[in-house]
This record gives structure tokens, sequence and C-alpha cells, in this order.
């Protein structure tokens, strides 16, 4: 019996964008074991939380780059928790538009990183051409491309006016036929299709066990998402969950290529949910006691937990992020593939190292 | 200028690497190389090769554990080599200021040639460092040869 080879992936690899180590255990071509090995990006961010809740503020962006916005809306929904108060609609309804924004820019990334993983160069800078008009346009709405920072505790801080409505509803008109061509792309291209069918497997009783969240669970049938939960603005407007039950590489590109265009339908629907009104109310006071919140971040369920002790300073600021449950499955979807699939594996579960580690 | 140098800054190849960044100068790094923003007009090409890189393009504040690769890596960049800081945080830590794990920017580690500003940084600030490292790149060639 032969012993198995032992090579490294990482933490700097072609293929990833972030610090990332797997310790692959292979026969002859063939991924027998597969361990992670993360923490390379670990800066201590919720011992730097806790400080001061003020700054917070600034900071929770600063979990992760890729769903900035959601960490903040997840954030200012807990400390809204404690304080007990109603967000006017017109604010929950903004706050929508842009989660959903955001979610196509993260999406149009996985996507693209997925493309160029395999080698399709051309693919992937369609993906980011289409990418940047959505990331031009939160520019537009919130004056920032990346930490858009525009949610704050009780409302947001920026609104919108008639005409960047009217421009929010032509971008949406002008991405959704882009969208479509390339989803045509991703669901029939010969190459792209035998490159990704029947390609690390999750099966449904695995992707329960992992306790996998998101993109991830729906393509492998677990029908869970958060956003039917209601928070938000997602109570008023018509979701449909996007699921498949193949569990394969294709079926989390075709969720995410899906996803993002439903996002386009949110987003129209909410555009005309906005009434006039108030975009944000006054909090007074320190926080004291304890906020639970969740929201369906591009990768999955995103948990705050926060307990306030009435000063500046919170007693604890627990994060939950859907990376750190996602992550892992690689282990259990790698053993039995090919080594040149790898990359291609652990990019079509979208890992996120900057929310996992934290 | 000799010849190596002459065709070399007209063909900078990158490296890009996060050291503890919250991805968000990555993305714009990402949107760099990609149609829009195309910094492959001045020849630049992400090829995540320490021994073919000339152009580092770093992010994060450095993490503990990321300390020892990130001076790896340089090591094994051939000379003439640039070292760009992309972000508030590669240069100086800032958001992530006094946390601890964190080695308060780049240049506790490497030395670096170009601090780029921005939280995230943006694709303009980063053509712009960029173009600075490639003159940059040109007057540490001319004096070599003056020497």
């Amino acid at each position: 019996m032969k012993r198995p080879t032992t090579i490294p992936i990482g933490p700097q690899h072609p293929a990833f964008l972030e610090p990332l180590n797997i310790g692959l255990e292979l026969e002859e071509e063939r991924v027998v074991g597969a361990t992670l090995n993360l923490g390379y990006n670990h800066r201590g961010m919720e011992y730097a939380l806790a400080l001061d809740y003020k700054k917070t503020q600034y900071l929770v962006e600063r979990v992760c780059g890729i769903c900035s916005n959601h960490h903040s809306a997840a954030y200012c929904q807990t400390m809204e928790d404690i304080y007990d108060i109603e967000v006017p609609v017109r604010a929950k309804v903004i706050r929508t538009i842009m989660m959903e924004c955001q979610r196509i820019t993260s999406h149009l990334l996985a996507l693209g990183h997925t493309a160029e993983t395999m080698g399709y160069e051309n693919l992937f800078m369609q993906c980011f051409r289409e990418r940047e008009l959505a990331m031009r346009l939160v520019n537009e709405i919130s004056g920032n491309r990346v930490h858009y920072s525009i949610n704050v505790i009780g409302g947001i801080k920026r609104d919108m006016d008639a005409g960047m409505e009217r421009h929010t509803a032509n971008v949406m008109r002008e991405l959704r036929p882009l969208l479509e061509d390339l989803r045509d792309v991703f669901a029939r291209d010969n190459t792209l299709v035998k490159r990704m069918k029947d390609v690390g497997v999750l099966t449904n009783e695995q992707a329960r066990d992992w306790c996998t969240v998101g993109p991830v669970a729906r393509a492998s049938g677990l029908p869970q998402d958060i956003r039917e939960d209601g928070f938000a603005a997602y109570d008023m407007i018509d979701l449909k969950p996007v699921v498949r039950d193949e569990g394969d590489c294709y079926a989390r590109t075709m969720v995410r290529m899906d996803e993002c265009l439903h996002s386009i339908d949110l987003i129209e629907e909410c555009l005309k949910l906005l009434d006039e009104g108030p975009v944000i109310m006054t909090v007074k006071g320190h926080p004291t006691g304890e906020g639970l919140s969740r929201v369906e971040a591009p990768r999955g369920e995103l948990l705050y937990h926060v307990k306030a002790i009435g000063g500046l300073q919170l007693d604890r600021i627990k994060i939950r992020t859907p990376a750190f449950l996602n992550v892992p499955s690689v282990q259990a979807m790698l053993p039995g593939s090919r080594l040149a699939d790898v990359p291609l594996i652990t990019v079509s579960v979208d890992p996120c190292i900057c929310c996992t580690d934290r | 200028m000799g010849l190596l140098d002459k065709i070399g800054t007209k063909s900078p190849w990158i490296l890009h690497f996060d050291t503890g960044s919250c991805n968000g100068c990555d993305l714009e790094i990402w949107a760099l190389l990609t149609p829009k923003y195309d910094v492959e007009r001045f020849g630049g090409i992400n090829r995540a090769n320490p021994k073919q890189a000339d152009i580092l393009l770093i992010t994060g504040p450095v993490t503990m554990r990321c300390e020892d690769r990130l001076r790896n890596l340089y090591e094994q960049v051939p000379e003439p080599k640039l070292v760009v800081a992309c972000g508030n945080c590669a240069s100086t830590g800032a958001p992530f200021h006094n946390c601890y794990n964190v080695c308060q920017g780049v240049d506790k580690v490497i030395p670096v040639d170009v601090y780029v500003p921005g939280c995230a940084a943006c694709p303009e600030a980063l053509i712009d460092g960029f173009v600075r490292a490639l003159s940059l790149w040109e007057d540490k060639a001319r004096r070599r040869e003056s020497e």
C-alpha cells in the first residue's frame, strides 16, 4: 500500500484572492483527504469592535469589504433591537436596495472568479465589466464604492432623490439583458458545463451535516433563506428563493447567477415602494441590554449578537459569518476529485477569509 | 538605462498579496485589472508568481501570521522590485490600529516605495500609485547607471 502524497496549497496561490491554506492528500491525481488551515487573516475584530459602540459603526464595515453593507445593516438592526425602535419605512426600503445591489456585485465577483479559475479569462473580464455598472450605481447612491457607510443606528445617512430613483431604475433596465447574456454563457457553454457538472458534489445530507448556509446550501437542495424572515423591507416584496438540488459546482454557480437576476426584480419592486417620509430617527442614551439580528448576506446567514452594558464600551459583540460555515465544507467536497479541480471547488463555495477569520 | 530596464518598465508584472485586509482594496485591485480601469494599458498583468513579479501590490495591515509569509515572498522577488502599499491599513494600519494581532502596516516588515491612501483605495488612486512606482523604477535604473 502506497502512502498518499501530501501537498500544501496556499497561503499565496494564483487562484485565491486571500490567504488560505489547504493540506491535500493525494493518491496520484485523486484527492483522498483535505485539511483546511485558516487564521492568516485574523485581526482581532471582535475585540476591537467592542471598545466603543460609536466607532463600531465605522469599523464594522471593515470586517469584510465584499459584504460590508450587510455587516453594517446587521449591526444597526441589532442595536435597534436593543434600543427597541422601529426604523422608518423609507429607510428600510433603501437599506434593502443597497443590500440587493451589494448582492449583485458580490455574486458577479464570485462568478468572475469562478470563470478565471477555469481559465476562461474572457468571461472573467465580462463579469467584471457588468459589475462596474452596479459599482458605479452604489457609488452614486451612497458616495462610496466599497464601504457604503449608508446605515446608521435608527435609519440611513443619505436619502435618494427622485432623480436617483429614476437613475437606479434605468441602470437595472440596462443591467438585466447583460446579465441574461452572462447566464446564457454559464448555463449553455459546453466547456464550462462539462468542467463544472458533477465536480465537487455536496449531497443534501452533507450540506445539512456541515451546516452550510446561503447559495451553497440552496444548491444542495436546502431551501433556507433568511430573507423570508422579513427583516428590513423583505416582508413587503415578493421573494422567491432560488433552489437547485444537484449540489455540484454548476448548481452553485447557477444559483448565484439566478439570484443576481432575482435581485434586479427585488430592486425594481423596492423602487415602487419608496414613499415620501423621514429616513432617520433620533436615538438617545447609551444602549443597555442584549440584541440579536440575522440578515441574508450574499454568502448566507449572517448573525450578530451584541451585549451592551450602558456605556461606550460593549460587553461583547459576537459575529457568526456565513463563510465561517461554508468554507469548512470544502473538506467534504474535495475527497474524490482531481487535483486540477481543487481551485475550482474551493472558489465555488465563494470563500471569504476575512469574514471567516475576522 | 539598460535594455532590460527599458523593456521591464513597459511590462511590469504584478504580484498581489493580501496580508489580512478586509478585501475592500483587493476588490479595487481586481477592478484595476479589468476592462473599466485596465492597468494593462501600462503593461501590468497579474501573475501571482513571485519569481516573475516586478511590482508587489500589498493590501492589509499584516497580521502576525502573514508576517513571515510576506517577508518570504519579498525575498523571492528578483531585483529590481517595487512595493506598493495599497490602502490605509497597508500604509499605517489605521482602521485596525492597536488590534492585538496586526503589525500596523507593511513598512514594519518590508521596505515600501509607494503608499496609496484611501479606505478602500479607489482604482484611480491605485493607478496613480502604480504609475508612480514605474517612474521610481526608471529613476532607480538611471541612478544605477550613473554610479
